[in-house]
């Protein structure tokens, strides 16, 4: 956020210009971007830095349903809440590791799979063919869906006995011996990731398609008339062109599948699977079915830390890797 | 410097992605007893007790302009599902900013209470509304702990009874309901074949989960809770009572393994559709008629006891279900809210309201209606009166049902899949629950 501030020296040319005229006018000319910022600096600190601020505090007291309506008076708690959630061999702590590991296979494989179908997608939708401007406009419908109307759907279409899945993949292809649960027992998983990507990839496939349009086409022209083949020109052109959008798109994907509380809480409601027990709802649960918000903001805070660690080494390491290619 | 300012905004989105987890709750709220600051004016969160929301809106309205010819007082109604009211309440309670009025299951008094969020019914607000012993006693019971003025007012009671389809039991060539449990597993055993299943349930539908394995609880001599208000989920009762429960699908087979999954009173319309031929509920005679279902098709009889003959103690057959309604105790209208509640628990409102729900009033004097001699009515007061207790009015009462009612849930998992359900299993999914309490 601190480099979000220096974001008026984009503007340097043009101030350089200034003082050789009209030195009084200065000040106001440098001081204007960060008036201009300032709206946007209180909000963030009303909306998201005071919450954390908040969030942090309730982690250190003893927050309960007797405390919950005046949380200024629980009594504070020292460092009982986070020795709940990492005491690995209590079943506090056991659950809530259960739920990391969980939240960080899905992760990866959501991403994954999101990154691949979004990019495939963005690359095949190059080439113009007819009908490409009602495909494009087909692949974003899930975005552009409410959530909850449509991971309520994919419940009803996930349910064993009446289920759409069930219907095409045992009563129709016979795939499966028998019809298998859903929403219940280790296949939950399944159907938690299937939701996910397909909730995820458009979004992909319309960064991937924006940052495709940035390729100029005379670098393929060139690339073809050398002789390179689709997959060549994939591998040498496209992807290391991509490589910036990729990296935010990646990240971003990242943050969005691992903190994803919406698809789990329609699908499975307030308790979900052990098998699909992903990390956001199980502080949920934590926090508000058994009424331990100190617990509960322990473990966000937790959360916090872990997610924040994991970007800023993404970040590092990405950024040495951009210094590595322009030298 | 494109990249450079990529990165910078991935990495504000970044902090501000992360934030909205920890982003749970907060803020804390002035004390105060109530105000008479907005006098016109009243907020009124009702729980969805009918069909759907709609259903509960066409319910309420006429009544709620009622109350405002009467008074001038305007009530704002907003019809909440049951799966997000706690959620809401816990909120309301927060931040500062809820209703005036608001229905509460009545599980969840005690938990309520303890947060000193609602209004406390002394005798001095009781004399208001035409005092306490208007009241049902086993209604009161679960309008908060024993030892203190209850946090909430009775509104609409029930309680769960037998609900069998009449036609399948003439198929399986049974002619009157089940009274033992032993009755009701041969029976069922008859009936479940051939796609039929004889018991519905509702497995990961924690609360009801609750409600099934406390009534089995007591018939088995356990608590779930002792004395000093300590869970108790590992005592031998509690452990064959969730057994027993279970056993139904995973032993017994007489409930589908489809129903493991059933969270949405699914198993009602399998019920109406004649693939279920029971289902123990509480008031389910709208749901059936919304269903299509005429009201010669269904019959009802107490739920099955050990003995057959249900009454105190070990012949409890049903917790006692209901919906209370209280006030906010920051509420900007106090003497508005204590009329209104004043409105909706008089005879005449009671009378109206539960003929239109289907379900009994705790008000003694609405109960002695016609309208309630109805077979079905009848059976789910003498329960009320006779053989239901309330669930534990313990401050914990909600952590009880969440942690309890997912080992069930858990448990209906294992045995739709197929698993065995052992004495040990259920047992371990018992003792993860009480250690889970015993840590929060």
């Amino acid at each position: 956020m601190v480099q979000d501030a220096k974001e008026p020296s984009v503007t340097a040319p043009e101030t350089e210009r200034g003082p050789r005229r009209r030195r009084p006018g200065r000040l106001r000319r440098i001081s204007l971007p960060y008036l201009l910022l300032l709206p946007a600096l209180l909000l963030e600190i009303l909306v998201h830095l005071l919450p954390i601020v908040i969030g942090g505090v309730m982690s250190f007291k003893e927050l309960t349903q007797f405390f919950i309506r005046d949380w200024g008076a629980a009594p504070w708690s020292g460092l009982d809440n986070y020795e709940i959630a990492v005491d690995f061999d209590a079943p506090v702590g056991e659950a809530l590791l259960h739920s990391f590991f969980v939240t960080c296979a899905f992760t990866l494989l959501s991403v994954g799979l999101c990154w691949l179908i979004g990019t495939a997608a963005a690359i095949y939708l190059q080439e113009t063919f007819k009908g490409r401007g009602i495909l494009r406009a087909l692949f974003l419908v899930p975005y552009a869906l409410p959530v909850y109307a449509a991971v309520i759907t994919w419940g009803f279409m996930f349910q064993r006995d009446n289920g759409l899945i069930n219907h095409v993949l045992h009563d129709q292809l016979g795939l499966t011996d028998s019809a298998p649960f859903w929403l219940i027992g280790d296949n939950s998983f399944v159907a938690l990731l299937t939701v996910s990507v397909w909730k995820g990839w458009p979004f992909a496939f319309l960064i991937m398609m924006a940052g495709l349009q940035n390729i100029p086409r005379e670098m393929y022209e060139a690339a073809a008339l050398d002789g390179a083949g689709m997959w060549q020109q994939i591998r040498r052109i496209t992807l290391p062109s991509l490589r910036p959008v990729n990296q935010v798109l990646v990240l971003v994907l990242f943050l969005w599948t691992f903190n994803d509380f919406n698809t789990p809480f329609v699908l499975f409601g307030r308790s979900a699977p052990e098998a699909a027990d992903l990390i956001s709802i199980h502080i949920y649960q934590s926090s508000f079915a058994t009424w331990n918000f100190g617990t509960g903001s322990a473990m966000s805070v937790l959360l916090l830390l872990f997610l924040l660690a994991v970007t800023g080494v993404y970040l590092w390491v990405t950024s040495r890797e951009r210094k590595s290619v322009h030298v | 410097m494109r990249r450079f300012r990529a990165a910078a905004s991935v990495g504000a989105a970044t902090l501000s992605l992360a934030l909205t987890a920890t982003a749970c709750g907060g803020g804390s709220t002035t004390g105060g007893g109530g105000s008479n600051d907005s006098p016109k004016t009243l907020t009124y969160w009702a729980s969805n007790q009918g069909p759907n929301l709609e259903a509960d809106k066409k319910i309420l309205k006429p009544e709620l302009a009622k109350f405002e010819k009467q008074t001038g007082i305007k009530v704002k109604l907003e019809v909440i599902p049951w799966s997000e009211l706690l959620t809401k309440i816990l909120t309301a309670t927060t931040s500062g900013q809820g209703p005036d009025v608001l229905n509460i299951g009545n599980t969840w008094s005690a938990s309520l209470q303890a947060s000193g969020a609602l209004l406390p019914w002394d005798e001095k607000n009781f004399a208001k509304i035409g005092g306490k012993d208007r009241f049902v006693e086993s209604a009161l019971g679960s309008a908060g702990a024993a030892d203190k003025d209850p946090a909430a007012v009775p509104l609409y009671s029930m309680a769960y009874a037998l609900y069998y389809n009449k036609k399948m039991f003439k198929e399986a060539g049974i002619d009157k309901p089940p009274a033992t449990w032993d009755e009701l597993v041969a029976d069922g055993k008859k009936i479940s074949k051939g796609g039929k299943w004889a018991l519905g349930a509702e497995g990961s539908n924690l609360s009801n989960n609750i409600h099934q394995v406390f009534a089995l609880g007591k018939q088995h001599g356990a608590d779930f809770f002792t004395e000093d208000g300590k869970a108790d989920f590992t005592s031998d009762g509690a452990v064959a009572a969730v057994k027993q429960y279970v056993d139904m699908m995973a032993k017994d087979k007489i409930v589908a393994p489809g129903n493991a999954e059933y969270a949405q009173n699914q198993s009602l319309s399998d019920f109406a559709k004649d693939k279920t031929a029971m289902v123990l509920w509480q008031a389910a005679a709208t749901t059936f008629k919304s269903q299509g279902m005429s009201e010669d098709e269904w019959g009802v009889a107490p739920v099955p006891v050990g003995s057959g003959a249900p009454g105190q103690g070990k012949a409890t057959n049903s917790m006692v279900a209901g919906i209370n309604m209280a006030v906010f105790k920051n509420t900007k209208n106090i003497d508005g809210s204590l009329k209104f509640v004043k409105f909706m628990t008089s005879d005449a409102e009671q009378k109206i309201l539960c003929k239109s729900y289907g379900s009994v009033p705790p008000v003694k004097a609405a109960q002695e209606d016609a309208a309630f001699d109805r077979p079905e009515l009848k059976v789910l007061r003498d329960t009320l009166a006779k053989s239901a207790a309330p669930l534990p009015q313990v401050a914990n009462e909600s952590q009880f049902e969440t942690a309890v009612g997912t080992a069930v849930k858990n448990l209906f998992a294992k045995a739709a899949d197929g698993g065995e359900v052992t004495t040990t299993s259920v047992k371990a999914e018992l003792v993860k629950a009480q250690q889970q309490m015993s840590q929060q």
